[in-house]
C-alpha cells in the first residue's frame, strides 16, 4: 500500500493497537518547559510513579522568563518559583536542563531543531501546541496537555487514536517579499482556523521544497492555528545539511546511516489523502491580520472582508477596525519581532536587510527577541544587531517574551501591535492588546515607518 | 479523576464562535505550579473589567443564567494547549461543555479531567441556545452510556460520538496513565526490537 509521509513515521512507532480504541504510540523525544510540567512532575511523584526514559526527555526555560537582565533573579515572585520548580524537578529526575542564561536555553522550538535534537523520522511531543514547528524536519510533533506530559513521563508512551491525512501544496515562485510567514497565513485566510483539526498536514510543492529549513518551521509551527495538531514537510538535501554538524546530530557512519533512512520517507507517489488542498504561490502576497483569530488574514493592500456575524462583528469591535477598512497607514506604536514563528536568524536577517540605514520610527517601541542564545550569538556575529542599534532598536535576551505576554512584554490596552508571532486572540499579547500577524519584513517596516506600509510598493 | 455516568443540569450559552484557551484562562494566570484554583480566572478578561469589577454584559455573570453545562459557539477550545483550561473549566464546576466543533487538543485535555466535550449538529447547538435562553431554567440531561443529549422540556434529543476506550475511562474514572504503565512490558520490548 502506498504511504504517506506520516504513516510512515506513525506506523514505524505504534507499540499496540488496543481493539476498537487508541494506539500505543512510542515518543522518541518529549521537550519540556516551566510552564506545562510542574503539575505533571506532581502528579507522578503523587501516584510514586518514576520517569521512565529521562534521556530522551530535554528542558528549557522559555515562556516565562524576563528578556532584560537575565543575570539577575526573577523579580516576578510567581514565576521565579516556576522557574525554580523546573530546576529542582529536572535534577531531582535526571534530565537535562538548558536554563536561564546557559548557552543552549531558548524558545524550546527554536533549541532543539538548531541542537540537532530534532531529526526526521521521529516523534516528538511538548506541553506546547506549536511542537508542531519540528514538523518542518519530516519528524511526527505535536502539542500535548499536561496529563498527557505526565502520561510521556510514565511510559515514554501516548495513547491516541491516528488522525487523517490533509496535504496542502502550493506550486510555482513566491513574489519578492513574500515571507514563510505570508504562505502559511494565506493558507490558514483560505482555510480557517479549523480546517486542519482532526488531521496532520503536510506541505508539498516547489515552494517548500525551495524553502529554507528556517521557513519550513515558520509554516509547520503555525500548522495548528488552523486545527491540525501537526504539519510535516518532505525531509531532503535541505534538511540532511541543516542537520549535520549539529551538537546533538548523528555523527560520522551513523550520519549516513540515518540519511539513507529519512530519503525512504517522503510520501510514496499515488499515496492517497484524506483531504487536499493546491495553491499557486503567484497568488500570494504579504498578509496581515485584522481580527482576533490567525484565520482573519488578508493581503496587506485588500480592505477588511464585509461579513455579517456576530463574532465576526465581536472581532471587529475588539480591534476597532471597520468593515471594508484598509490597514494602509495605519498608525502602529508597537512591533513585536521574535516567537517560535519567526526569532531565527533568517527572521533577522530579513528585518535587518530592510532596517540598514533607516531609523526607528519616534512612536515606536520595538521588541526585537531572538529564540535563543544561539540566535542572539549569530546575530552579533553577522554584525545584525550594530543594523538594530543604529537605527535606534535595542535586542533582547531569549524567551517567549511578548508573543504570549507571561512576562514584563506586554502590549498596553488598545495599543495595535504588528507582531511576527502566532495568535492575535483578544488580549493575548497583553490585557486589552490589538495583535496584527505579520512577517518579519513587513514587521521591520512598521517599525520604521510607524505605520503600516504597503511593503510591495517600497521592494527594489 | 471524577466519574461521570449521567447528568441533569440547566445550562449557560455562550454564543461565541472561536472560543480560545486565552479567552477561557489568559497566560498571565499559568505561573501556578498546581491545578487547582484556576476557575476564579475562567474567562478573566470577559468575566471582569481591568478595575477587577464584574462585566455584566457577559453572560456568566447574568444570574438568571446557572447550571454545570456550558454550551457554546463552534471550534471551541482552539488555540494553545494549556491544559490550564480544562482545570479552570472543571475547577469553576463546569462538568459538560456542548458544541457544534472542538479544537484537538481541548477535547483531549477535558477528557482526562472528566469534563465531557459533547459534539453536536450547528442544528442542534442553534436549538440549544434558543431553548436556554427562551427557558434559562430548561433541563438538559446528559447519558453517556447512551450518548445521548436530552432537551428534557421539548423531548428534543441528539447522539453524540465518543471513542468507546475514553468511554470506560469516564464511566469508571480511569486515566490513561494506569494503563500506559499497565503496557509497560510491551513499551521495553518495543524498545529492544527498533534498535
Amino acid at each position: 500500500m502506498k504511504k504517506t509521509l506520516f504513516d510512515k513515521v506513525w506506523d514505524a512507532h505504534v507499540v499496540k493497537e488496543i481493539q476498537d480504541g487508541p494506539q500505543i504510540l512510542y515518543i522518541d523525544k518529549h521537550l519540556i518547559h516551566e510552564v506545562t510540567s510542574p503539575q505533571a512532575f506532581g502528579e507522578l511523584e503523587q501516584r510514586g510513579i518514576p520517569v521512565f526514559r529521562p534521556d530522551q526527555i530535554v528542558a528549557t526555560a522559555d515562556h516565562n522568563t524576563p528578556t532584560i537582565d537575565q543575570h539577575l533573579p526573577v523579580k516576578d515572585l510567581l514565576s521565579r518559583n516556576q522557574l525554580e520548580q523546573l530546576t529542582i524537578n529536572c535534577e531531582k529526575n535526571g534530565i537535562t536542563l538548558y536554563g536561564l542564561g546557559h548557552k543552549y536555553n531558548g524558545i524550546v522550538h527554536v533549541m532543539a531543531p538548531e541542537l540537532g535534537i530534532t531529526q526526521p523520522g521521529m516523534t516528538m511531543v511538548c506541553g506546547d501546541s506549536h511542537t508542531s514547528t519540528h514538523g518542518a524536519f519530516g519528524t511526527i510533533a505535536f502539542g500535548i496537555g499536561t496529563s498527557q506530559v505526565a502520561q510521556v513521563f510514565a511510559s515514554q508512551c501516548l495513547l491516541l487514536q491516528k488522525p487523517k491525512s490533509l496535504r496542502v501544496n502550493v506550486n510555482g515562485v513566491l513574489k519578492p517579499g513574500v515571507l514563510p510567514k505570508d504562505v502559511i497565513l494565506y493558507v490558514i485566510a483560505k482555510l480557517g482556523t479549523n480546517a486542519g483539526t482532526g488531521y496532520f498536514c503536510e506541505y508539498a510543492g516547489t515552494v517548500f521544497e525551495d524553502m529554507s529549513m528556517e521557513g519550513r518551521m515558520t509554516v509547520c509551527n503555525m500548522s495548528i492555528e488552523m486545527g491540525a495538531r501537526g504539519g510535516m514537510i518532505a525531509p531532503d538535501k535541505t534538511t540532511f545539511e541543516y542537520i549535520k554538524g549539529r551538537k546533538f546530530a548523528p555523527k560520522g557512519v551513523e550520519f549516513d546511516q540515518k540519511v539513507a533512512y529519512w530519503k525512504t520517507l517522503p510520501t510514496d507517489e499515488g499515496a492517497v489523502f484524506d483531504k487536499e488542498y493546491h495553491f499557486d504561490a503567484a497568488d500570494i502576497e504579504p498578509m496581515i491580520t485584522y481580527g482576533t483569530n490567525p484565520g482573519m488574514g488578508i493581503k496587506i493592500s485588500e480592505n477588511i472582508p464585509s461579513e455579517n456575524n456576530p463574532s465576526f462583528e465581536k472581532s471587529l469591535a475588539y480591534m476597532n477596525f471597520e468593515k471594508g477598512q484598509s490597514l494602509i497607514d495605519q498608525k502602529i506604536n508597537f512591533v513585536f519581532i521574535g516567537s517560535c514563528t519567526n526569532s531565527r536568524i533568517e527572521d533577522f536577517r530579513v528585518a535587518a536587510s530592510y532596517i540598514k540605514g533607516k531609523k526607528k520610527a519616534d512612536n515606536v517601541t520595538a521588541w526585537f527577541v531572538p529564540g535563543s542564545q544561539q540566535v542572539a550569538q549569530q546575530i552579533t556575529e553577522e554584525g545584525l544587531n550594530k543594523v538594530f542599534e543604529e537605527a535606534g532598536f535595542q535586542l533582547r535576551q531569549p524567551g517567549c517574551s511578548a508573543c504570549l505576554a507571561m512576562n514584563d512584554d506586554k502590549i498596553p490596552e488598545g495599543e495595535y501591535c504588528v507582531s511576527t508571532s502566532n495568535r492575535n486572540f483578544e488580549g493575548r499579547q497583553g490585557q486589552g492588546s490589538r495583535t496584527i500577524l505579520a512577517s518579519p519584513l513587513v514587521a521591520a517596516a512598521t517599525a520604521i515607518e510607524g505605520k503600516i506600509i504597503d511593503i510591495t510598493k517600497h521592494l527594489n | 479523576m471524577d466519574i461521570f455516568v449521567k447528568l441533569t443540569s440547566t445550562a449557560i450559552p455562550l454564543s461565541i464562535e472561536n472560543v480560545d484557551t486565552d479567552q477561557i484562562i489568559p497566560a498571565r494566570f499559568l505561573k501556578a505550579t498546581n491545578r487547582e484554583g484556576f476557575g476564579k480566572n475562567l474567562f478573566r478578561d470577559w468575566r471582569f473589567h481591568k478595575d477587577g469589577t464584574a462585566n455584566q454584559d457577559f453572560i456568566m455573570n447574568n444570574t438568571t443564567y446557572s447550571g454545570s453545562i456550558l454550551v457554546a459557539g463552534d471550534n471551541f477550545g482552539c488555540g494553545s494547549s494549556r491544559e490550564h483550561a480544562a482545570w479552570a473549566l472543571h475547577d469553576y464546576g463546569f462538568k459538560v461543555v456542548v458544541s457544534s466543533f472542538f479544537a484537538d487538543i481541548f477535547k483531549g485535555n477535558a477528557l482526562n479531567n472528566g469534563v465531557l466535550p459533547i459534539q453536536v449538529s450547528p442544528e442542534y447547538l442553534q436549538e440549544l441556545f434558543n431553548q436556554i435562553k427562551k427557558d434559562p431554567n430548561t433541563q438538559i440531561e446528559v447519558d453517556l452510556e447512551s450518548q445521548k443529549i436530552t432537551i428534557l422540556a421539548i423531548d428534543s434529543s441528539s447522539t453524540f460520538e465518543i471513542n468507546s476506550y475514553k468511554k470506560t475511562c469516564l464511566i469508571n474514572g480511569y486515566d490513561d496513565i494506569d494503563f500506559l504503565t499497565s503496557n509497560k512490558e510491551a513499551i521495553q520490548t518495543f524498545e529492544k526490537e527498533r534498535i
